[in-house]
């Protein structure tokens, strides 16, 4: 039997593996990559944050040409769209994500519906702006305005209502994370043992008592993980909110009024930004970054812990 | 109370006494308001897809993926340019993302997997993905385009190989972890070293997998625009360098969808159709030519 070519027929002699070098440089680098932006976007904004300290945060005046700086209204805009696209795809991803895991429907037709769900998280964002611009705006406009005349007393829903609004931006939202929440949810109902089931149905319980009591009390803190995970999506989704939103400089506390987010107000902003307005750019930039990503290590934390719980399954 | 009330084996020994009729009721009604629910946002999609094909097709035409954008009001030509600049923007990532990812998720997988590093990488890589692509955006500005002064295809590149290194690491991890360790240890038995096992025989059988998550990668970032926004910006003409200003399919849209013009919104209906059927067609592709040697 003869040995492999590339096995050297000579005695073996331990070398300094020099691959082994370049790939522990490759991992370093990715580390070190996430505290290279951060603090390349910190350095930028540096001297906005010099300038307004705290009072950036708390100031809703945005005036580039009087060099006032102030993000409160996207502050506002951006957790009320987020949270209002969370209560609105919460219900729908967990139906689907029921749908997909259960054996309501034959196997064929659950993977027709996980490839369509699939689709709508492959659509790019700015497909969907447009397609809100069509679709979202004109039917918020006019439902928008019956509701708005009608129950305008109701905090949050006086008029007048207009097409392109906080109210049309988390429903694009709600749409652009329901994949996220179906499919992390789909994952923590999927590792729940068939016994689990068997063993409910055993005792009686109808299907839906079985989900309800059984379940999806087992598969909470994965659901958990999907909404908060899901939230810190919606919070850093630009091109369609920067579409539909409005991007009124003004706080406005009516969801069918424009408003702005954040993410909305650096993909304005930023082309045709100078001096300072860059700097304060960069500071509204870094308070985005630290939101997503204090939000997605909660999120991570939590599925790590799901994971463990349910003996380090291979969820997603 | 008793004891252990609010165990579901309680629940069902006494909800035995309600009526059997209310239990089937209810039962059913909350299977239709699932199925209910679940069609509901196939509707979106469906529309989406509908308005894509009544919208988009009756400009497209062979002339669009060679000519150059219409200037605001006039009609005719096509985004050939941007087409051009999305893939020019697309390959920068990958060369600059590809190799950092796959040698990155060699070393947490092969040579270090139960390191406290390796748990690092991992960690930091799933944040990654979770980072807003308009901070990718923002960091490629105050890298690349306030040092360089210019708003470039480097710039776009730049700002989408972030987006893509962390896909690419996570999806070659898995590939590698694919390939089952006899064949390692087979090798290491041969007397090969770690270099010769995972380059000659680890690799080849991970590599498609690992296409796989590249394309996938791929596919995502050609349809991102808030990282290629104000990096690349967009330009009019076609690029005659990386250090220019650039167009792309996605800001073409992007632009085009705010202009009060017909002909400008029609074609950011054909574009948008363009860059779906491009994005699809990388996934298709990549299930079809590497799932089956995956499993």
């Amino acid at each position: 039997m003869s040995v492999p070519a590339f096995i050297p027929q000579n005695r073996y002699r331990p070398r300094r593996d020099y691959f082994r070098s370049l790939c522990w440089i490759a991992a370093v680098m990715i580390i070190l990559l996430l505290g290279f932006i951060i603090d390349e976007i910190f350095t930028r904004a540096l001297p906005a944050i010099h300038h307004y300290g705290w009072h950036f945060l708390t100031s809703s005046e945005w005036r580039p040409n009087r060099d006032l700086y102030g993000v409160l209204p996207m502050l506002f805009g951006t957790a009320v769209s987020s949270f209002l696209a969370l209560l609105l795809a919460l219900p729908l991803g967990l139906a689907v994500a029921l749908f997909l895991s259960e054996n309501f429907l034959p196997r064929p037709m659950r993977q027709l519906m996980r490839m369509i769900v699939e689709m709508l998280a492959a659509t790019p964002s700015v497909v969907y702006g447009l397609w809100g611009i069509f679709t979202l705006v004109p039917l918020v406009q006019h439902y928008g305005g019956i509701v708005a005349h009608h129950w305008g007393w109701i905090p949050f829903l006086h008029g007048p209502a207009y097409g392109n609004s906080l109210f049309t931006a988390s429903l694009v939202l709600a749409l652009m994370v329901l994949p996220t929440i179906t499919a992390i949810s789909r994952a923590a109902l999927v590792a729940i043992p068939d016994t689990f089931r068997e063993g409910a149905y055993a005792l009686g319980a109808t299907r839906w008592e079985t989900i309800i009591r059984v379940l999806l009390p087992y598969a909470a803190p994965g659901i958990v993980a999907a909404s908060i995970l899901a939230f810190g999506r919606a919070m850093g989704e630009t091109m369609a909110v920067a579409m539909l939103i409005g991007n009124s400089q003004r706080l406005t506390l009516s969801l069918f009024s424009p408003s702005n987010t954040l993410s909305a107000l650096l993909a304005n902003q930023f082309s045709e930004a100078e001096g300072l307005q860059i700097n304060a750019l960069m500071y509204a930039a870094l308070i985005l970054i630290m939101l997503t990503l204090g939000t997605n290590i909660i999120g991570e934390l939590v599925l790590r812990r799901t994971q463990k719980a349910l003996g380090g399954g291979h969820c997603l | 109370m008793r004891p252990n009330s609010n165990t579901a084996v309680h629940f069902f020994l006494n909800h035995e006494k309600k009526t059997s009729l209310f239990r089937l009721w209810s039962n059913q009604f909350l299977t239709v308001l699932c199925v209910l629910f679940s069609l509901f946002t196939l509707v979106p999609l469906f529309s989406l897809l509908y308005l894509l094909i009544k919208k988009g097709l009756p400009l497209l035409h062979f002339s669009v993926f060679t000519k150059l954008p219409p200037p605001p009001g006039l009609h005719g030509g096509g985004f050939g340019n941007a087409i051009v600049g999305t893939i020019t923007m697309v390959g920068i990532a990958t060369l600059l993302s590809a190799p950092l990812g796959i040698l990155g998720a060699i070393y947490i997988s092969e040579y270090a997997p139960h390191s406290s590093l390796t748990a690092t990488v991992r960690f930091i890589a799933k944040l990654l993905t979770g980072i807003p692509s308009i901070i990718c955006g923002a960091f490629a500005f105050a890298l690349v385009v306030l040092h360089t002064g210019e708003f470039s295809a480097l710039a776009g590149g730049v700002a989408l190989s972030i987006l893509m290194l962390p896909t690419i690491l996570l999806t070659s991890e898995q590939a590698l972890i694919g390939v089952p360790s006899s064949y390692r240890d087979a090798s290491y038995g041969l007397g090969a070293t770690p270099f010769q096992t995972i380059w000659c025989i680890v690799l080849p059988e991970a590599l498609p997998a690992m296409m796989m998550g590249m394309m996938l990668a791929v596919a995502r970032a050609a349809g991102e625009t808030a990282p290629v926004l104000f990096t690349a910006l967009f330009s009019q003409q076609w690029a005659s360098s990386i250090m220019e200003p650039t167009a792309s399919l996605s800001v073409l849209i992007y632009n085009f969808s705010a202009l009060p013009y017909h002909y400008q919104v029609q074609m950011a209906w054909t574009a948008s159709l363009v860059l779906v059927a491009m994005v699809t067609g990388i996934n298709i592709l990549a299930q079809l030519l590497f799932r089956r040697k995956f499993q």
